[in-house]
């Protein structure tokens, strides 16, 4: 079973976020970036189901230079290769024009699965991963936290609002992880020296046969116009002492002054 | 004419709340764009629900009534919903930011080559052009969104949007459209469902949250409780679902839920960057910490340094008298 694995480097989530002013980017200087959590499940899921049937585990990236970083974790991890979408005009992309050239990757390859993150913490948009099935015209199943993989199907299990439901789903179709569908594993020291060895092939746009407009900020559906901070919460009122004192206090306070019950 | 759409997400045969809250904001936004306000009713036994969108401003309803669509169906929903906006071409189509929301929006993104933006809190118009606002890295900056095409397509966070008064007098055309769902490959086997309607968290007007400071899973009983009393949801940090005290689908914070709700009770939780993130665009927040240096109560609007222990049992008996009186 070949299963392909969309991936995503972004900032670590203890980074505090500041907008690079005059820009629609955030401050670059000093962050540390990591493979998105959601897509380490996506990995790990794709690693289960090799270790349990054979195949290949490809992973597929776009972004600059320094996204391979994150490529190599999931190689570590044990994925085979890797794609980089390479270039200046994949940049600037939106969920569309970024799902549009995963898609075109993702159709000069052989595959019967495709594993993602639900979203990526970084501009948390949760579309690519249904984006990408819609393009390829094949099924997604979306939030998933138990998959069971059979010949030529597949049936996930996902959240819905106050439980979980199971879709039946042929293959080749699209997953994407939720939190809860395994424990990523980490990679090992020989795991780390392998991944240095390993196939990571930059994808430029002429060799997906895409036209420049179809791609990064120009094959955009929508643009960002502006970046700005969260407005900075007032500082509140504190309350010290006996609780059986405050707590009554404050409970009538929420409703008389603050209102909110 | 851009004509503004509300797609309307129904929960135990009502309307939920967020499509109110999306009809009260599009009746605005419609007049700003120069169309109409439009619904979009698709499920099972909904066509009687026409006439409440009706009160929020809708002057049509389109109903795809069906006892097959009982329950949503990504790949149909999309079918139905995109045959129709190619027939009728609305400008801007709202979807409530709901589990099932976030799953049919970006179906229909790609069907219809549109724009999408994700779980907006802010919504307005530019040139007759829908203008959006959303957090990114789960809220710790914002990102203001033009749309380069014609069909506008946002997924509306909860709560962010007041309802507006009905108008009990208003009615609305309301027209029938195909419920065929066409080639479905996906389809739903098995359901399960925990006991109890649980509010879900992203759209819970008032959620009680507990942390590392909970202590053990037993412990939540006392969060429970109190949720209880005030009709709120149950989340919990990080470090709480890391440890297997609850569940991942509980977990607020940048890994987990951005929530937004009226008000916000972190029991124990000492306030990483992350947890931080996904939960200071709350509208109040109540922080209860032994550790009065915890970064939580540099957001919260009500700080209590105490004991949870001891605070909790206080402030659910407090609340009961209250609602009591």
């Amino acid at each position: 079973m070949n299963i392909i694995v969309l991936v995503k480097q972004v900032p670590d989530t203890e980074t505090r976020i500041k907008v690079q002013p005059g820009t629609t980017d955030i401050v670059r200087e000093g962050i540390s970036y990591l493979l998105n959590p959601y897509d380490e499940f996506a990995v790990e899921e794709a690693l289960k189901i090799k270790e349990a049937k054979g195949g290949e585990v490809v992973v597929i990236t776009m972004g600059e230079a320094r996204t391979e970083e994150a490529v190599r974790t999931a190689l570590a991890m044990g994925a085979d290769k890797a794609r980089r979408l390479d270039g200046a005009e994949f940049l600037g992309a939106d969920s569309y024009a970024t799902a549009a050239a995963l898609a075109k990757a993702i159709q000069g390859e052989s595959y019967d699965l495709i594993l993602c993150g639900k979203q990526a913490v970084d501009d948390d948009s949760v579309q690519v991963g249904i984006l990408v099935a819609a393009m390829l015209g094949i099924p997604c199943v979306n939030m998933v936290t138990k998959l069971e993989v059979a010949d030529g199907s597949v049936k996930a299990t996902r959240e819905i609002e106050g439980g979980t439901e199971t879709i039946e789903a042929p293959t080749p179709c699209v997953i994407t992880a939720q939190k809860g569908l395994n424990e990523p594993r980490y990679p090992s020291l020989p795991g780390i020296m392998k991944a240095k060895k390993k196939e990571l092939k930059a994808v430029s746009l002429g060799d997906l046969g895409l036209a420049a407009d179809q791609v990064g900020a120009a094959g955009s559906k929508t643009e960002i116009s502006e970046l700005t901070m969260p407005a900075e919460r007032a500082a509140g009122k504190v309350f010290e002492g006996e609780p059986a004192d405050i707590v009554p206090k404050v409970v009538r306070m929420l409703r008389d002054e603050a209102k909110v019950i | 004419m851009a004509n503004v759409w509300v797609i309307a997400e129904v929960k135990e045969g009502k309307l939920k709340k967020v499509a109110l809250e999306m009809l009260s904001k599009g009746k605005e936004l419609a007049s700003q764009v120069g169309g109409a306000l439009e619904g979009v009713l698709v499920g099972s036994g909904v066509e009687g629900l026409a006439s409440e969108m009706a009160k929020y401003g809708a002057s049509k309803v389109y109903v795809a009534d069906d006892a097959a669509l009982a329950e949503y169906n990504g790949e149909a929903y999309a079918n139905i919903i995109g045959k129709l906006v190619e027939e009728q071409k609305p400008g801007v189509i709202l979807i409530g930011a709901s589990i099932n929301g976030k799953d049919l929006a970006p179906r229909l993104s790609a069907k219809l080559g549109a724009g999408l933006a994700s779980d907006v809190v802010e919504l307005g118009a530019d040139g007759g052009k829908l203008t959006v606002k959303r957090p990114i890295y789960a809220g710790k900056a914002f990102a203001s969104i033009k749309f380069k095409t014609d069909i506008q397509i946002a997924t509306v966070r909860p709560n962010v949007n007041p309802v507006a008064a009905p108008n009990d007098g208003a009615s609305a055309e309301v027209v029938k459209i195909s419920a065929d769902a066409g080639a479905v490959k996906a389809k739903i086997v098995d359901k399960q469902l925990s006991a109890g309607g649980k509010i879900e968290l992203t759209e819970a007007n008032i959620i009680v949250s507990g942390g590392r400071g909970m202590k053990g899973p037993e412990n939540y009983k006392m969060l429970e409780d109190l949720a209880d009393v005030i009709g709120a949801a149950v989340g919990a940090s990080r470090a709480a679902v890391d440890a297997g005290w609850r569940a991942h689908h509980d977990q607020v914070g940048q890994t987990g839920k951005t929530v937004s709700p009226t008000l916000y009770i972190a029991f124990g939780i000492s306030g990483a960057i992350q947890h931080l993130a996904g939960m200071s665009s709350s509208k109040f927040i109540v922080a209860v910490n032994k550790d009065a240096e915890a970064p939580i109560f540099k957001v919260a609007d009500y700080g209590i340094v105490a004991d949870l222990f001891t605070v909790a049992p206080i402030m659910t008996d407090e609340f009961k008298k209250l609602l009591a009186e």
